[in-house]
């Protein structure tokens, strides 16, 4: 099991430590992390991406061009004009290989893991 | 500033081959002609493509050129005027203008799957010349810092639509 070391300021990180936290309040659950993928003179980085179920995703499109971020298997379908934001919260574990519908040689992936 | 900027002298013929002439690049005015004639070549043979053809691959493809060369064209034009540049006409984009001319009044005499095939065979060999015009002669000349990551932007959007191109050439033989 993986111990988040318990950094002041962090305690949501601190999963399955919620005995140390005593001085926090009330639990709640752990907040998900925010992955960002900038897309920039039609490539998104980083193209490769890490997460856990439950993690959001957001897209930058910093092109002056429409884009999106697109799973072909159907788990999510951002569209992206010109310096828009987006944002997909992953919901299921598994391997992604996504792209922009409209540019196909843009790709990208994202692993996901099973919470915890 | 800006003035000393685009204070070239001598305006070199370009050659859209690549050929290596030993007299000075294009100015930025006429690169900003250059690059706005390309990219409306392009939304031209979109156009023309979304008025003939009935494959929908082909379609989905001359919207995105349509699409993203209207885009670039509509930055350029904001560009030249923050930068109170004139775009100057000259051999190089009349050149292009006239192949244009010639290769949709050829496209226009075809339909079906004959239109789509010329029309897609078309696409990679013109995003091939601009690619190389970009790279050899455009980008390097470009003297403002704007213009050419503007012209950096539009080489990797030819070079990924001419990918494409042949993506969907492959599929059509």
């Amino acid at each position: 099991m993986v111990f988040s070391t318990a950094r002041r300021r962090a305690p949501i990180l601190a999963i399955g430590a919620a005995l140390a936290l005593a001085a926090c309040g009330p639990n709640h659950a752990p907040a998900p992390a925010v992955h960002t993928v900038v897309i920039d003179q039609l490539a998104f980085s980083p193209k490769a991406t890490t997460a856990n179920v439950g993690d959001v995703v957001v897209w930058v499109n910093k092109d002056i061009l429409r884009h999106s971020a697109t799973d072909p298997s159907g788990a999510f379908d951002v569209d992206l004009p010109a310096g828009a934001t987006g944002k997909t919260v992953l919901k299921q574990a598994g391997s992604i290989k996504y792209a922009c519908r409209y540019h196909p040689g843009m790709t990208g992936t994202i692993s996901v893991a099973e919470k915890g | 500033m800006k003035r000393t900027i685009f204070a070239l002298s001598g305006a070199g013929l370009i050659a859209i081959a690549g050929a290596a002439w030993a007299t000075p690049g294009p100015t930025d005015p006429q690169i900003a002609h250059i690059a706005y004639t390309a990219d409306s070549i392009d939304v031209a043979a979109g156009t023309q493509a979304l008025a003939k053809s009935h494959n929908p691959k082909v379609r989905e493809f001359a919207e995105e050129m349509v699409r993203d060369h209207t885009a670039v064209n509509d930055k350029a034009l904001a560009l030249v005027k923050k930068l109170g540049v004139t775009p100057q006409p000259n051999p190089t984009s009349a050149g292009l203008q006239s192949q244009a001319t010639a290769e949709r009044a050829k496209l226009a005499k075809l339909s079906g799957a004959a239109f789509d095939k010329a029309y897609v065979a078309n696409e990679v060999a013109y995003h091939k010349t601009v690619n190389g015009a970009l790279e050899q002669t455009l980008i390097p000349s470009a003297q403002n810092g704007e213009l050419k990551s503007l012209l950096q932007t539009g080489l990797k959007l030819f070079q990924e639509h001419q990918a494409h191109a042949e993506q969907l050439a492959g599929g059509l033989r």
